[in-house]
């Protein structure tokens, strides 16, 4: 018996009730939101319920979405599959800017405690719980956040790039 | 067969410049050490191989320590990760040294300008020829080396204890 896209929105929703909301498909896969303060419960029953058995966590990270408003800032994605039935759901959580934190899951998946530790890296986002959050990727002398998007694009210690030579300029000279 | 320097010859003798010796001992056994991080490691190992054949310029002995190198051959993207331990290779070589960048990547960054990776390897060690290309093709990095050797040819026994090296070494830090 295959799991059924409503059958799960039915479970979840009568669970959590109005901390969840937005159930739609998105590119083939079903995707729920859910506050952040009960993405935690929320994981864990996914894992934990018999039924759902969502027990393979494929990727967690972290969006920046700059024109939304401040309670929206960033979104934590994870990306949950049960192998059983080939099932995958996604659950988006959002956070403010001036709160970035959130519970972490490393308690449910030991996968997640790297994924956390890059979206730590990556763009600041404090997993309360953690077991050792700290840089993973870049150099630990690092003190901003590279993929958030106020951060430049290009590197500022760049010293050949010309830019007559990129397009840059109106009449292609200084 | 090295052509001998400038001198003067006669019966059972020979008579030049102590620098011209030693220049040409050394420009004729520079052992390198390869610093390969991404593709233009694979264009010297082309170049190491039979094909083009970089023993004949005496630097058949690959070393892969560096205190018994005399040339580092630095060949690849070079992250700000990498770049500390990049310049410990270096501080460990002994005196005489020199460096070859090969590479897009090592001597400016290449297409790669972003937070993570360096701007050139000049911007952390001393640099004495640049061999563009992104990868260089084998010749290039035989070009290079030829033109080290003329480098080294060429200089004074007695450069590295010039004020102006030192000067150099200083604006490194090192």
């Amino acid at each position: 018996m295959a799991l059924e896209t409503a059958n799960i929105q039915d479970k979840i929703a009568q669970k959590f009730g109005n901390e969840v909301r937005n159930f739609e498909m998105l590119g083939g896969i079903f995707t729920f939101e859910v506050h952040s303060d009960s993405a935690h419960n929320a994981i864990d029953f996914l894992k934990n319920d018999s039924e759902l058995n969502f027990h393979f966590l494929t990727d967690l990270c972290a969006i920046h979405y700059p024109d939304n408003d401040t309670e929206h800032h960033y979104a934590i994605v994870y990306l949950l599959h049960n192998w059983i039935e080939n099932t995958r759901i996604r659950v988006k959580t959002y956070l403010s800017s001036e709160r970035l934190e959130i519970k972490t899951i490393t308690d449910l998946f030991l996968s997640a405690n790297w994924m956390e530790r890059e979206t730590y890296d990556f763009y600041g986002v404090d997993f309360k719980g953690h077991p050792q959050l700290k840089r993973i990727l870049n150099m630990d002398e690092m003190t901003s956040f590279p993929m958030r998007k106020e951060f430049p694009m290009e590197d500022s210690g760049r010293t050949d790039k010309d830019d007559r030579f990129f397009g840059r300029t109106k009449t292609n000279s200084q | 067969m090295v052509p001998p320097p400038e001198g003067v010859s006669g019966e059972g003798f020979f008579a030049t410049k102590l620098d011209d010796v030693v220049g040409l001992a050394r420009a004729n056994s520079l052992w390198p050490l390869p610093f390969a991080t991404s593709c233009c490691g694979i264009e010297f190992m082309a170049t190491m191989a039979s094909h083009y054949d970089l023993a004949r310029f005496g630097s058949e002995r690959v070393s892969f320590s560096p205190r018994q190198a005399d040339m580092l051959m630095v060949m690849g993207t070079i992250s700000k990760k990498m770049a500390p331990i990049l310049r410990q290779v270096y501080e460990q070589m002994s005196e005489p040294r020199w460096v070859i960048s090969v590479g897009a990547c090592a001597c400016s960054g290449g297409i790669f300008d972003t937070y993570s990776v360096l701007q050139g390897i000049d911007k952390v060690i001393p640099v004495d020829v640049y061999v563009p290309g992104c990868p260089p093709r084998p010749e290039q990095i035989v070009d290079g080396v030829m033109q080290l050797q003329a480098l080294v040819k060429n200089e004074s026994v007695r450069r590295r204890n010039s004020p102006e090296y030192k000067e150099l070494l200083a604006s490194y830090n090192l």
